[in-house]
């Protein structure tokens, strides 16, 4: 007999509320909810509950809300009763425990800890309604040496670069982790906003080639929909080394996802799983590194700058530092707060280090190496909020990339079950009926909504600063304070505490 | 046919000259090391005199031929999309890395992680065509195509492949000529030795093999092959506790 677990959710009905009009029942994936036909009353399986607040949102009586149990083990600091039920979990199963998005811990965030700069009396803030405010971004190497032809002008031998409206993008989710709508969403909203949606590693459906002048295609290890028109898409190639839920960890889609429409796109048989494993089989050395870099550069004529991603772990100065010498136009770093369609939790929960600290270590690297203008640095996960933006360009990002953010917007809950493929909210799942959940149309509007009010707030803190450029932000580490915080904490930050 | 001296250029140069070249027969002269020759290319019909680099025909597309006549190195045909690759000589590690068209013929041997990545989907079917003995790890995680060793210059009683064949093999199929089994084969892996319809997907790559290389097909089609296919498309469905 299995050990037993104790269902994690209580779905609470008011008896008084419901009109038993089986919405909830229609809405749950996850079948959490049932019609007693003999009784006449609604049943609830709260075994099956993720707390996705599907139910919750669509019931017209407002009858439904969903509470962490209130059963519990006996007191206990070290084991605490999720630690015990994941225990019972792997001793029934054998299995490895696999969650979605990005690490709930409770560790520090330093985002939090730290505090932002205003002007007062001297240097006058600015009035970002009233006085242009810039935002645009260029990213990609920037030359240090000027060329002038024999008539003494200036020649353009800037390689490629992305231009931004704003310093943000949606990073890397793959068509097969999220769905056909939740892509489409996406990529509208990054054209009209004037910035980047990443495919990810999935390929690119064939719908979505017209957003090419706004898409980042991605290569991964297991090279899934890369072809030569498919890198000419792009308006940059993204090499995908690592991400920060999962260092070490490959993507896998499982095979009943990797069907249809995913597989096409995939470019792999229908129903088989899609591996790309952590290693590229090909790379074991930055010299290694820069041979995928530069045969992306002949592939694509050198039109399109290269992206690096690489995950948020203990040496990334110095591997950020090798990348930069590989050729990569762009360094993309992935925080241990970044989001997955599914990872192993223990890996998803321990490994890598916070966006924070590894940002401000790689850019004063690069500056001590004088190799900063080599590479432009963007950074993910997580950032939550216009302030976690600001704080990470004042510590030397160029520009952001978001994605549970961006999710949310879609609305998700956050209820980390993408794996399972039942999201109620048509997001990560590839079920047409759930997929249709989401209009795409709708979505996008909520994203555009998300970044201009981020870029009001972002304009409205530089303004306050007395900056009105976003230049003059990044890499400005004396517009931060740090509070509650260490030396070394300080030291790597490379900010004062505040008082200071 | 253009004719370009590659003697003086740097990779980059002749990269343009081969982009500017595409739907055109070319020949290169002089090749030494030149990496990623082709890369992208669309239409061109390469003749290589001399030894190319790294990344021979890297994502090589529909309607390409290269032909080099003499050995290449590493990652050659990397995520090669459709065309040919001819290699009168042996190729270094991960050829066909990521395939998912087109064909690969070597005369002689590859390396470490030939054919690894490997995919097919619909029509497209990539294959690869090993004349001599190929490295360890020899069609790692290959999802599709078919990947043919023949071991002609394996000695009695050797297996023509290194260790770990077929690691994480989900899809595809892998035939070893010889009959021998390899040392080390992953549990993802069923063997078998074949049966004369198994044959019938890569008798015209024997055929083509033959004709190129000038060896004997009769030879070739009489001698026993193993039929390497993984045991499941999902090898790691039961790895995961959901919850």
């Amino acid at each position: 007999m299995d050990l037993y677990v104790h269902p994690r959710f209580e779905v609470l009905r008011s008896e008084k509320k419901c009109i038993c009009c089986r919405v909830c029942e229609r809405q749950c994936a996850n079948g959490a909810h049932g019609y007693d036909e003999s009784a006449g009353t609604m049943e609830s399986y709260d075994e099956k509950c993720v707390n996705c607040h599907r139910c919750v949102a669509l019931c017209p009586t407002k009858a439904l809300k969903i509470a962490e149990t209130s059963h519990s083990f006996r007191q206990n600091a070290n084991w605490s009763g999720h630690t015990i039920q994941e225990l019972y979990l792997q001793a029934n199963t054998g299995g490895v425990l696999l969650s979605s998005m990005g690490n709930p811990r409770p560790l520090p965030s330093y985002f939090d800890r730290i505090l932002l700069n205003a002007s007062q009396v001297t240097n006058p803030s600015i009035d970002p309604l009233r006085e242009p405010m810039e935002t645009r971004t260029f990213l990609g190497k920037k030359n240090q040496t000027v060329t002038r032809d024999t008539r003494g002008r200036l020649k353009d031998n800037m390689g490629a670069q992305l231009e931004l409206r704003a310093p943000i993008m949606f990073s890397a989710m793959s068509l097969g982790s999220i769905s056909y709508n939740a892509h489409a969403s996406l990529a509208n909203a990054a054209r009209e906003l004037g910035i980047f949606y990443n495919c990810g590693e999935g390929g690119l459906h064939k719908d979505f080639y017209k957003y090419g002048p706004n898409t980042i295609v991605q290569v991964a290890s297991g090279r899934f929909g890369v072809h030569q028109p498919y890198l000419m898409a792009g308006a940059a190639v993204e090499i995908k080394m690592g991400q920060g839920a999962k260092p070490g960890i490959g993507g896998h889609l499982p095979g009943h996802k990797n069907m249809g429409q995913i597989a096409a796109t995939r470019m792999t048989p229908e129903g088989s799983d899609a591996i790309s494993p952590a290693p590229h089989h090909d790379i074991y050395s930055i010299e290694d590194l820069r041979q995928l870099v530069y045969s992306l550069k002949e592939a694509t004529g050198n039109t399109k700058p290269i992206i690096v991603k690489i995950a948020a772990v203990h040496n990334v100065a110095a591997i950020a530092s090798g990348v930069a010498r590989s050729g990569a136009d762009i360094i993309a770093i992935d925080g241990f707060r970044g989001g997955t369609g599914a990872a192993p939790t223990r890996i998803r929960d321990n490994v890598g280090i916070p966006i924070e600290l590894a940002l401000a270590s790689v850019d004063q690297k690069l500056r001590d190496e004088g190799i900063r203008s080599d590479v432009s640095l963007v950074v993910g996960g997580s950032i939550r909020s216009s302030t976690d933006w600001v704080k990470a360009i004042a510590l030397g990002a160029d520009a952001c990339y978001i994605a549970t953010g961006a999710l949310l917007a879609l609305g998700c809950h956050l209820c980390r079950s993408c794996h399972t493929n039942l999201c109620n909210w048509g997001i990560a799942t590839q079920r047409p009926d759930l997929v249709r959940r989401l209009n795409p149309e709708i979505g996008a509007e909520h994203l555009v909504n998300l970044i201009k009010a981020w870029q009001h707030e972002l304009r409205e803190i530089m303004g306050g600063m007395g900056i009105n450029s976003v230049e003059a932000l990044r890499g400005n580490r004396l517009m931060l304070r740090g509070v509650g915080m260490t030396r070394e904490e300080l030291d790597i930050l490379g900010i004062k505490h505040a008082g200071l | 046919m253009t004719t370009i001296d590659a003697k003086a250029l740097h990779f980059s140069q002749l990269g343009e000259s081969l982009r500017a070249l595409a739907g055109q027969e070319v020949q290169v002269k002089n090749c030494l090391g030149h990496r990623y020759i082709g890369a992208g290319i669309s239409g061109i019909s390469i003749d290589i005199d001399g030894i190319p680099g790294n990344a021979l025909g890297a994502y090589l597309l529909e309607g390409s031929t290269i032909v080099t006549r003499g050995n290449a190195q590493d990652a050659t045909g990397d995520t090669m999309s459709g065309g040919s690759i001819v290699i009168h000589g042996s190729t270094g590690d991960a050829v066909g890395y990521g395939m998912r068209g087109g064909s690969i013929f070597v005369k002689g041997n590859a390396g470490y992680r030939a054919g690894i990545h490997m995919k097919e989907f619909g029509e497209k079917c990539p294959k690869l065509v090993i004349g001599g003995k190929a490295g360890d790890f020899l069609g790692e995680y290959q999802a599709g195509g078919i990947i043919v060793v023949l071991g002609l210059n394996a000695k009695q009683g050797e297996p023509c492949v290194g260790r770990f064949c077929g690691t994480g093999q989900h899809g595809g199929k892998i035939f070893l000529r010889g009959g021998i089994v390899p040392n080390e084969l992953p549990p993802q892996v069923f063997v078998k030795q074949t049966e004369p319809e198994d044959l019938e997907p890569i008798v015209p790559l024997l055929e083509q093999y033959a004709a190129t290389f000038g060896v004997d097909l009769g030879m070739l089609k009489s001698s026993p092959y193993l039929l390497l296919t993984p045991n499941s498309a999902n090898p790691y469905q039961s790895l995961y506790a959901q919850y």
